[in-house]
């Protein structure tokens, strides 16, 4: 497998960047399948809830990464299809469907619908046009979830209970944070076939130059506006999850402002890397914990921080080991920083 | 009935020439530099809070709103010396994240400073009451009146001043085509710093306005942030002519639409899900007009380019 998708330093694979080697992703897996066994053993349950929403959030943010580092698509509307997930969920709670095998499929199955509307309508513009739209897209559905006292209104939906597994309880903190592993898990790998296969080497080329794709025959706008719908569907997965975790959803997961820190969880990862959503979350929420729990202004903190990184190192933590490496000479593979550059 | 759609255009009226003159500054911005701002609102927002600062200094409504104006102005030329001009040459995605840190920054900033609580603007004792435009039938608050009033002065002054003088010829000329300005001798950069500013003593126009008619809050900023792209995709980015369109078409929509949105829903629904539905659709409205329009005429209404 390493001749066709390994380590993206090989030279066959130019463009694909950040793709990681199998024996990581075993070390990462079994690192968070043992996590939850250490913090219950240390008395710690408060942190098992943490690690549960680091991996949804990490899904969260890869799933925003598949349109915005691969394909270069800057949505300014993912919160959109978190919530239609989370919506999708607790709605049918509300009408006593809690299996999670028809909530869930559910959930991911009506955001990629919305994201493949949303698409559809959002990818023949470009530019600022398309992040103006995404994000109207984004405020209709807010509009549309405030205004439905059926569906809780401004004060959101809560959810009776978690969604039921046959034979499996998923109450408590340690076995909801399996059950979010497992599925999240099979995300990432699904994620990464796609990433690695020829439909997102074709994605991360029509990043770097769509006309020339188009020329040479690509589908472009059809295998955008399918990223675009994985996207988006991946993003309800994490939504139904998030419902799942905070039992219930609010409005507040709609708002422009949701989308804005996927966006920065995403490049303080580092947009168009595998790991870049991943690891994004993971800073994001370990340092709004360590930090909110010391002082009250943690946005100023964020603001801060995020104005340095977009003026000093845009390209996210994971881009960090390629900058060592370009010191030591020529370094000519084309990095997602590509992205960076005005369409 | 007939009155009361007037009261609302009224209100339409004096919320479109608010949103006029967000969206006038933002469109500049976004036309001229190639510069997508997220941290307009946020202009706008201080703006609101240093005209209540000044208010209470001097406890008078005209020398607060100056001040404020000319504070916000020098805060809007800072910022693009030290930060904008460097985001510029950055891309879109770059320049939404920078700004949406500003908007994080800034609104932290302000609660720190002016605490969580929302400030009050008084109102100018002479303008408080109503002033009778049909006999015993329509009374509209005077303060409004003002507001309309000096909306419409700006956006005359705006169009002259795009239209008649040498300032706006090179305004014109940099939406168009910057880089061809540049080399035609139009010095681009002190224009940006100018058109900045300008954007940002709008922006403190309208939010000292505003101040008397609604709460002065944190987040403030990011409720009319919303809108005032809306109007300048509407209207064509780049384009006064667009934004003015494009902000009295919103805020018409969004008051009358809402107005009569209710309405017709009564006659179909029961009352109050008509009064929560009616203006959510409204909002809708807006929206899906965006979107119709960057469906259709992607380049806006009025076009500024090409």
């Amino acid at each position: 497998m390493n001749t066709r998708f390994g380590p993206s330093r090989s030279a066959e694979t130019p463009l694909v960047a950040g793709l990681p080697g199998a024996w990581t992703a075993i070390a990462v897996a079994l690192a968070l399948a043992i996590y939850p066994l250490i913090m219950s053993s240390m008395d710690e349950p408060f942190y098992i809830s943490i690690g549960s929403r680091v991996l949804i959030l990490a899904l969260a943010a890869s799933a925003l990464n598949l349109a915005l580092g691969y394909g270069g698509m800057i949505s300014l509307g993912h919160a959109a299809f978190l919530g239609t997930g989370g919506y999708t969920v607790a709605i049918l709670a509300k009408y006593d469907v809690l299996a999670s095998w028809v909530a869930v499929p559910a959930a991911v199955l009506f955001a990629a619908l919305a994201a493949f509307i949303i698409g559809a309508v959002s990818l023949r513009t470009r530019g600022v046009y398309f992040i103006m739209i995404t994000l109207a897209f984004a405020q209709l559905f807010y509009y549309l979830a405030i205004s439905l006292p059926e569906f809780g209104g401004d004060d959101g939906l809560p959810l009776s209970a978690r969604s039921t597994i046959p034979g499996l309880s998923i109450d408590s903190d340690l076995a909801f944070y399996y059950f979010v592993l497992f599925t999240a898990g099979l995300a990432f790998v699904l994620l990464y076939r796609l990433v690695a296969s020829r439909f997102g080497r074709a994605l991360v080329a029509i990043r770097e130059n769509e006309r020339r794709m188009a020329a040479i025959g690509y589908p472009v706008y059809r295998l955008k506006l399918m990223a675009f719908t994985l996207s988006g569907g991946l993003a309800g997965l994490a939504g139904a999850l998030l419902a799942n975790l905070s039992l219930g959803v609010t409005p507040h997961t709609l708002t422009w402002h949701q989308s804005g820190l996927l966006m920065v969880m995403v490049i303080i990862g580092g947009s168009g890397y595998f790991w870049g959503g991943i690891t994004g979350a993971a800073i994001f929420l370990l340092l709004e914990e360590s930090i909110s729990t010391h002082t009250e202004h943690w946005n100023l903190i964020l603001g801060l921080l995020l104005l340095f990184i977009v003026m000093v190192a845009p390209n996210g933590v994971m881009s960090l080991r390629e900058r060592m490496r370009a010191r030591y000479g020529a370094n000519d593979r084309a990095t997602p920083k590509a992205s960076t550059e005005k369409a | 009935m007939l009155y009361l759609i007037l009261e609302q255009a009224l209100n339409g009226l004096q919320y479109g020439l608010m949103l006029f003159l967000l969206a006038a500054g933002l469109t500049l911005v976004f036309g001229i530099m190639d510069l997508i701002n997220l941290a307009h609102g946020s202009l706008y927002m201080i703006g609101a809070f240093l005209a209540a600062a000044f208010y209470q200094v001097f406890e008078s409504f005209f020398p607060a709103l100056l001040l404020a104006i000319l504070s916000t102005a020098l805060i809007g030329a800072l910022l693009e010396r030290v930060l904008y001009r460097r985001l510029q040459r950055m891309s879109h995605l770059s320049q939404v994240l920078a700004t949406f840190a500003l908007i994080l920054i800034a609104n932290e900033t302000i609660k720190i400073i002016f605490g969580a609580q929302p400030l009050m603007i008084g109102m100018p004792a002479s303008l408080s009451g109503p002033i009778e435009l049909i006999t015993d039938e329509l009374y509209y608050p005077a303060y409004r009146m003002l507001i309309i009033g000096v909306g419409l002065v700006v956006a005359l002054g705006l169009y002259l001043l795009v239209n008649r003088t040498r300032i706006g010829m090179w305004m014109r000329a940099g939406a168009s085509n910057p880089d061809m300005a540049a080399v035609m001798g139009v010095r681009i950069k002190p224009l940006f710093t100018f058109v900045f500013a300008l954007g940002a003593a709008l922006c403190a126009l309208a939010g000292a306005l505003l101040g008397p008619l609604l709460a002065v809050s944190v987040g403030m900023g990011e409720s009319i942030l919303i809108p005032a792209f809306e109007v300048i995709v509407i209207g064509g980015i780049g384009s006064m002519r667009g934004a003015l369109v494009g902000s009295l078409l919103v805020g018409m929509i969004d008051t009358l639409g809402r107005l009569l949105l209710t309405f017709g829903l009564k006659l179909v629904v029961d009352s109050s899900t008509a009064a929560t539905l009616g203006p959510t659709l409204a909002s809708m409205m807006v929206s899906l007009l965006m979107v119709g329009v960057l469906f259709f005429r992607p380049q806006g209404l009025f076009p500024a380019r090409g």
